[in-house]
């Protein structure tokens, strides 16, 4: 449903006065109907072009931001159903969930324990989102000191959930400048949540007892004049909740604007396993935000992994360096394979000689990040361009013999690579997994 | 009013796979629609989920999955009946001992030990070669030929060796895995090769050499989920059931193997939700067989799947 430029370029006001650096109005509306430019770049838009247009042109599931200073988050801002589309955006935000009744000093051992939820991924450092305080225990004066407690101990951005206004407005007071996010508003307190979101600027999650009443919810709270929105159709099946999800994104889509924000889904509580595996699915099916009781190491890194994985860019393939790498302690003798630069294969054949517990060398080949049969495929992995590395890398002053293993599905190089390389060519294995079995056979340097 | 939902009625379907022999066939794939997604469309038949066994005692395997098997590692029947003890669909064997590089056991010995695994087990049987291309062939028309009308489950064959181990397929009655490295354009090009053998797609399941979590996982999520549309769209060539060999990848990697290590919490649980995770995605992406080692694994995606499989219909 996006708009052409001409469509957009109607509502500008025709006037080429150059203050949106533009030649052109026209100019400025190609750039703004191919997603270059902003709309609000043009200053002198008309109010009504600017909701009419505003509306098109903006992003079909709305960017909300939590949290302050340096731990502020986004979240939505999606325009897929499928990351192979393109990719998913912003990550899903991961929360830990305690509850006001947990006494004080379960509450502050919980809070160490999320702190150390950090993991170093590939050189990167993920951690845990955020906190979800929440009310269950009907006194607003408890709520507050649990607040109080808790954001006085960790860093985290926060949600307050509570369906009581007064209970949030008291936690407020002290929690307002964290940024939180409110949750939430029902069919109940919406007027007196949206006031205290409007009063604050603060995000607010919208709930529904089912799509249809989340619809009208987000109407009315949207009528009082709040569109810092996080949606809750108050589903906790994980098939209901994946249902859900996905009529929210696929209507956010089609611009149906009342669903055009992210998502927070709940994974049950009890039971660890399950209720991780329910959390996978809503990382893997649209929630914006993802909140779970365990703050156990084990299911937090399963998560955090599984997050990286779905929200990773497909469009990019993640690239190693091209250069020598030293698996174990390698010495003159030790053998040199030679694989492609596309991380996964690299890590894979890494892995599979530290199996062998033979130490050796990789040399990574810049395929530009492809693997070894789809960069044969597109010429990037020629005896050519191997043979260029070998003489490049440094690795001949590095070991005393002249043998390289290369990759059992490119065999085919063998004959050519011998011949131009100087360097005697073994055919490992098709599959790196076979590394051990073949290196303890095959290999006398 | 009433909110118009955004339901999709798709051309095609995946299609149904029969394995094994009634009262014990499994059936895999058949859905109109995508995973879960009862409010539009058909899910005939939830995932299935086939534990793993070798033909000879696997050196490489971490204690904390060794443990679930003690005793029965080297012995293959006995391994088996455990399997289906803990509540397998299926029992898939790996016949490791034939790796030339290993026991290098003939196809008459391998074939021998897949007659008996099949005559003691009631479940259907998945069997796949030790992974040398050529060997897998000569093992492969053998254990089909000992097997022959169990209407079991071959693999994998590969764009090079899919001939013969087709044409086994088809001589005695069994389904075939067709193998081909994370792309979905081989995968298709392999199933239009296979079927112009003639063996109907259905009996043809996919596998896309999938990663495990953290270890690709990406890679084989999109290529599941790209072929599940394919499929609905009206793809036949991409219209097989998917299978997932999910235990073998992740009990090699680093956060199911490694025993101590506080940050990552305990290894026994570390590892089971690596493997349960890694199966409930791609099972979320559109895979429908998918071959375990954990048996609380196992137990835990069922009740996931079991889960997901109730009504969502608006």
């Amino acid at each position: 449903m996006a708009l052409t430029g001409l469509e957009i370029f109607k509502q500008l006001p025709k006037t080429n006065c150059r203050d949106c650096g533009q030649a052109t109005c026209l100019a400025f509306a190609m750039a703004v109907a191919t997603g270059k430019l902003a709309l609000d770049h043009c200053p002198h838009l008309s109010e009504a072009a600017r909701e009419n247009l505003g509306f098109a042109t903006a992003p079909p599931v709305a960017t909300i931001k939590i949290g302050a200073g340096g731990e502020q988050l986004c979240i939505g801002n999606e325009t897929v159903l499928y990351r192979h589309d393109k990719r998913f955006e912003n990550p899903c935000a991961i929360a830990i969930s305690i509850s006001d009744t947990t006494c004080n000093d379960e509450i502050t051992s919980k809070i160490a324990a999320i702190k150390k939820l950090e993991f170093d991924r590939v050189g990167q450092i993920h951690s845990v989102d955020m906190v979800l305080i929440e009310e269950s225990s009907g006194s607003p004066e408890r709520y507050a000191e649990t607040v109080k407690l808790i954001a006085g101990n960790t860093r985290h951005p926060l949600i307050l959930k509570s369906e009581n206004p007064v209970a949030i407005e008291k936690a407020l007071d002290m929690a307002a400048v964290r940024k939180p996010l409110i949750n939430g508003a029902n069919s109940t307190n919406y007027e007196a949540m949206t006031t205290l979101a409007k009063k604050f600027d603060l995000p607010l999650v919208v709930k529904g007892s089912d799509l249809n009443e989340l619809s009208l919810m987000v109407e009315k709270v949207m009528g009082l004049g709040w569109k810092e929105i996080v949606l809750d159709s108050g589903t906790k099946d994980a098939g209901k909740v994946l249902a859900d999800q996905t009529q929210i994104r696929r209507l956010a889509l089609r611009k149906y604007r009342p669903f055009g924000y992210p998502t927070i889904a709940y994974a049950a509580g009890g039971d660890h396993y399950q209720s991780v595996l329910d959390a996978g699915v809503y990382i893997c099916k649209y929630a914006g935000i993802v909140v779970i009781d365990s703050a156990d190491p084990a299911d937090i890194l399963t998560l955090i992994t599984l997050r990286l994985n779905i929200y990773s860019d497909p469009q990019k393939p993640i690239a190693v360096e091209s250069k020598v790498y030293e698996v174990l302690t390698p010495d003159p003798d030790s053998p040199v394979y030679i694989t492609t630069n596309f991380s996964l294969t690299y890590f894979g054949v890494a892995g599979d000689i530290e199996a062998s517990r033979v130490p050796g060398y990789i040399l990574p080949v810049d395929t530009d990040g492809v693997s070894v049969l789809t960069g044969w495929a597109a010429g990037k992995f020629t005896p050519e361009i191997i043979s260029e590395m070998l003489n490049k890398s440094g690795i001949a002053d590095m070991v005393s013999h002249r043998k390289i293993i290369i990759p059992g599905g490119v065999a085919v190089l063998k004959e050519r690579l011998q011949e131009i390389s100087g360097w005697e060519v073994l055919v490992g294995p098709i599959e790196s997994s076979s590394i051990p079995g073949f290196i303890k056979q095959h290999w006398r340097a | 009013m009433t909110l118009k939902l955004a339901k999709e009625k798709w051309p095609g379907r995946v299609l149904e796979m029969v394995i094994g022999q009634d009262p014990w066939a499994v059936i895999a794939g058949g859905d109109n629609t995508l995973p879960f997604h009862h409010f539009e469309g058909e899910m005939a038949n939830r995932p299935v989920a086939a534990l793993e066994i070798w033909d000879v005692e696997p050196t490489d395997w971490p204690e904390a999955i060794k443990a679930q098997f003690e005793g029965v590692l080297d012995n293959p029947v006995a391994w088996a009946k455990k399997c289906e003890d803990y509540g397998a669909d299926m029992v898939c064997l790996k016949t490791a001992s034939a790796n030339p590089e290993g026991r290098n056991a003939s196809p008459l010995e391998v074939a021998a030990t897949v007659r008996a695994v099949a005559e003691a087990v009631r479940v259907p049987l998945i069997i796949t070669g030790c992974g040398v291309e050529e060997k897998d062939v000569q093992t492969l028309q053998a254990v089909g030929e000992a097997i022959s009308g169990y209407n079991a489950l071959l693999g994998c064959a590969t764009a090079n060796n899919y001939q013969a181990i087709t044409e086994a397929c088809m001589l005695h009655g069994h389904n075939l895995i067709a193998t081909s490295p994370l792309d979905i354009n081989l995968a298709k090009q392999l199933n239009i090769l296979i079927s112009e053998l003639d063996l109907p797609l259905n009996r043809i399941a996919m596998d896309p050499l999938v990663g495990a979590l953290g270890y690709g996982l990406e890679y084989a999520y999109s290529i599941i989920e790209r072929s599940r549309l394919g499929a609905l769209g009206g793809d036949k060539m991409l219209s097989a059931p998917i299978i997932c060999f999910v235990g073998q990848e992740t009990w090699k990697t680093r956060e199911a193997r490694t025993e101590q290590k506080e940050e990552w919490g305990a290894q026994t649980r570390r590892a089971i939700l690596w493997e349960t995770v890694t199966a409930a995605s791609l099972a979320l992406a559109g895979g429908s067989i998918f071959v375990l080692r954990h048996p609380e694994t196992l137990k835990q995606f069922n009740e996931h799947i079991l889960a997901l499989m109730k009504p969502n219909s608006y």
